[in-house]
């Protein structure tokens, strides 16, 4: 053991973002001693991002303040074998996290269930259409884990956020209102839904005359003032416009800082390290168990943090690179096939449509990250898209997440970028403008994959992950047919004029789509296509657990921390009353 | 940062980039030039946050970025190569010295690829002159652009108001009360 070792803990916890909190709480909350160890500096909304200074386009969504500097970890990136990957050394498509809270620090909050038949995707379009729809070289997957698994832990995120929405399937029975293709839920949302902005109203009208069934985004911007049962209050949204990138200066949107930390600091048995990066998962000699992990303190110093119980929660990107830098899990070969670690990494397939009024003031700059009316019809089961030609799907949105001028003041077709007839445009467009989106699906693929780069190295001489991916012709064809569909409402709601953005090939790291980065350290029940079997524990390690999307086998059209809180309450259940009792494997290999 | 020659050059760019008219000031008014110089002499400027190793190749436009100069160098190097272009091409006149037009006429050569620039890509060097007049015209007053909330009122903006609770619902209305910055308004400062 190192001289400068610490104290064992019972439990170390790589990474503090939505994922290593949850576990933290549940874990602490039984009593065990844990460390979490987080890279990013400790940040609250006091000290970080008060209403004085939170509203600074500049400094959060346009400098990236609260995303990890690429000098201290990026990515290196190809979209496909034979070139040559390159480092991201400005962060454009995604936006990763750095900091106390990660990613649910400057999140938008759309929080979304997945359906029940998006855990057993292969067997349900086999049954359903076929393996035939199934394109050959698609490593879509099941789960391992079923929706009714997962509801009482939906449920347990929903209670402890506050989320505002409306339920449209209480207990099997049909709710007005609200999402009527999603799968059943045991009560209905903790909090009503937001109010809707003009916008929203209006895409919402235009959609249901074509027969859509519109709902209202459920959102972790919460509607309303709500105590959580941990005790702790969470504020009313006050639709300020800088929510997505930025931290809440109100404490009313769900983040670790507003939802768990101020009952996280009452508990003794809770540490955590900030500016602790770790470099590698330490493990027994036989390689059967971990011991550890190492990593730099926030004075550059090497420590070694001994613990029973190792909790990887450091965001995709991470958690694959941790695994493969740490030699954990045989490293997928794209060649045959073979190996898991890096396997059926996914993404999001997204589109757009921009309306522009001649007269109506939709006030762009109110807003919130997740308010807006949404419609699910496209990804409904009973929609055959094996018949159209691809498989997946999309949903379509009115959000309104705030008209920051610098990022956000689209002009009609045909207008320069600078010069008077730009700043005519300009004076005329922003105040009467409309963006939809549609959010779609990504397959996992041969294709498409994770694993070390030859050549790039961070500043402490390891290895950068390198990412090989582009969109699937299946996924392009989907998202086509789905922003042709939004282009109709659109078109339905009467602007003077309208610019469709349909999402064409090479997938490209430079315009910001979504940090929805999935896969790479899958869920499954077969160790030979999964990292971690159905409780996210690792197929190699039975003291591991890896958590996060990484564990997404592909991606469905939502956003993803709904059910990456899920999976992790699943988990930290799974630790408590199967692990603890009989440490070792929770299914036999 | 900027030398006050380098300066002037900026100035008379982000006034063309965004010209005075009857909608308001431009550029040069809305203090866009002093922005992007201080800009350029802190964090951003010198790429403090981005990845930097090599080795540096040529990559697809998918690839994103991958120059090792940071913001500063490139911008002090275009704002050279535009002024021995102009010294060279009109007879010894500076690009702040030619008129309204001619000045249009070279940025937008330089825009769209037909003039190029001895020593420097010149559209990348146009791209990123554009992106930081245009931060500077709608950013927070703080950080020295947008005077007078210029940027926010020629659209509508209303700033860092940061509450729009009984906003929400008054669908289509005209939004009535002034911008406001992190700072303040420029009321309250005249008045104090
Ligand atoms: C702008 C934006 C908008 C988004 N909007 C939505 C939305 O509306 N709905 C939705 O569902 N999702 C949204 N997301 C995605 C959401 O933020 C993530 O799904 C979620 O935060 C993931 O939580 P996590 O804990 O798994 O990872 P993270 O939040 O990324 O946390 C991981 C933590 O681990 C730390 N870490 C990484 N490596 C190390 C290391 N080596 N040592 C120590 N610590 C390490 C990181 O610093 C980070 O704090 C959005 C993301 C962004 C950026
Ligand atoms: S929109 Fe609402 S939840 Fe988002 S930052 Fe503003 S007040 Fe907070």
């Amino acid at each position: 053991m190192p001289a400068d070792a610490l104290p064992a803990a019972d439990v170390v916890i790589i990474g503090f973002g939505w994922s290593g909190a949850l576990i933290a709480e549940a874990l602490s909350a039984a009593g065990l001693g844990v460390v979490v160890l987080e890279r990013g500096p400790y940040r609250d909304t006091a000290s970080d991002f008060p209403p004085g200074f939170a509203p600074d386009e500049l400094r959060y969504a346009v400098r990236h303040d609260l995303v990890v500097p690429t000098a201290q970890n990026t990515i290196t990136f190809r979209n496909r074998v034979g070139q040559t990957a390159l480092p991201v050394r400005q962060w454009g498509s995604f936006l990763p996290a750095s900091g106390a809270g990660g990613g649910g620090v400057h999140w938008n909050g759309q929080t979304w269930r997945f359906r029940p038949s998006d855990f057993v995707l292969r067997s349900h379009l086999a049954n359903a259409h076929g393996h035939d729809v199934i394109p050959s070289d698609a490593t879509i997957q099941d789960w391992g884990v079923s929706y009714a698994e997962l509801e009482p832990f939906y449920d347990r995120f929903e209670y402890l956020a506050g989320i505002s929405g409306r339920a449209g399937n209480l207990r099997g029975h049909r709710q007005e209102g609200g999402n009527p293709f999603e799968g059943p839920r045991q009560r209905d949302y903790p909090t009503p839904p937001m109010r809707m902005t003009l916008a929203p109203t209006r895409f919402a009208e235009a959609a249901r005359a074509l027969g859509y069934h519109p709902f209202p985004q459920p959102s972790a911007n919460l509607s309303e003032p709500y105590t959580n049962s941990l005790g702790v209050v969470i504020g009313p949204c006050s639709y300020c416009g800088f929510c997505e990138r930025f931290g809440c200066g109100n404490y009313s949107k769900a983040s670790p800082q507003t939802v768990l930390m101020p009952a996280l600091r009452r508990r003794p048995n809770v540490a955590l390290r900030t500016g602790a990066e770790v470099l590698e998962i330490a493990r027994t000699p036989d390689g059967r168990h971990a011991r550890g992990v190492r990593y730099v303190d926030a004075d550059g110093i090497e420590r070694y943090q001994r613990a029973e119980l190792v909790i990887l929660a450091a965001y995709t990107f991470e958690n694959v690179r941790l695994l493969l830098l740490s030699g954990i899990g045989q490293p997928y070969d794209p060649r045959d096939g073979s190996g898991v670690v890096g396997r059926n990494y996914a993404y999001q397939t997204t589109a757009s449509v921009q309306l522009f009024f001649d007269e109506t003031r939709f006030n762009p700059f109110i807003g919130a990250g997740a308010l807006g009316m949404v419609v699910d019809d496209l990804n409904a089961e009973g929609r055959d898209h094996a018949r159209l030609g691809f498989i997946g799907g999309a949903h379509l949105a009115a959000m309104q997440s705030g008209g920051r001028p610098i990022q956000s003041r689209p002009t009609r077709p045909g207008t320069p970028r600078w010069g008077g007839a730009w700043k005519h445009a300009v004076a005329r467009d922003y105040l009467r403008n409309v963006r939809l989106g549609a959010s779609g699906s990504s397959l996992s693929h041969r294709g498409a994959w994770l694993d070390l780069d030859p050549t790039y190295q961070d500043r402490h001489g390891r290895r950068l992950l390198r990412m090989t991916f582009d969109f699937h012709a299946n996924d392009l064809r989907m998202i086509q047919h789905a922003t042709d569909r939004l282009a109709e409402i659109g078109r339905a709601m009467g602007p003077a004029e309208m610019v469709v953005n349909q999402r064409h090939g090479p997938y490209s790291v430079v315009p910001y789509q979504s940090t929805h980065n999935v896969g790479g350290a899958v869920m499954g029940p077969d160790p030979t296509t999964s990292v971690v079997n159905p409780w996210l524990q690792s197929w190699d390690v039975a003291n591991l657990f890896v958590v996060g999307a990484s564990s997404f086998p592909q991606n469905p059209s939502y956003n993803p921390t709904g059910t990456v809180a899920a999976l992790a309450l699943h988990a930290a259940n799974a630790i408590l009353t199967r692990y603890l009792p009989a440490p070792g494997p929770l299914v036999p290999r | 940062m900027l030398t006050l020659a380098e300066a002037a050059t900026l100035e008379a760019i982000v006034d063309r980039l965004i010209p005075p008219d009857e909608l308001g000031p431009g550029g040069r008014e809305a203090g866009c030039a002093l922005f992007i110089d201080r800009q350029l002499a802190g964090p951003f400027g010198r790429s403090e946050s981005l990845y930097l190793l090599p080795p540096f190749l040529d990559g697809t436009p998918e690839q994103g970025l991958q120059s090792p100069l940071t913001p500063a160098v490139r911008m002090r190097a275009g704002l050279a190569a535009l002024e021995a272009h102009c010294r060279a091409a009109f007879v010894g006149r500076a690009f702040a010295a030619l008129p309204p037009a001619g000045q249009d006429r070279l940025l937008s050569e330089i825009e769209d690829g037909t003039r190029s620039l001895a020593g420097v890509n010149a559209r990348a060097w146009f791209d990123l002159v554009l992106q930081m007049t245009m931060e500077g015209f709608f950013a927070d007053p703080i950080h020295g652009g947008n005077r007078q909330m210029a940027g926010w009122r020629l659209i509508g903006f209303p700033g860092a108001r940061y509450d729009y609770r009984d906003w929400v619902e008054r669908h289509g209305a005209a939004y009535t009360l002034p911008p406001v910055g992190i700072g303040g308004r420029p009321g309250w400062h005249d008045a104090g």
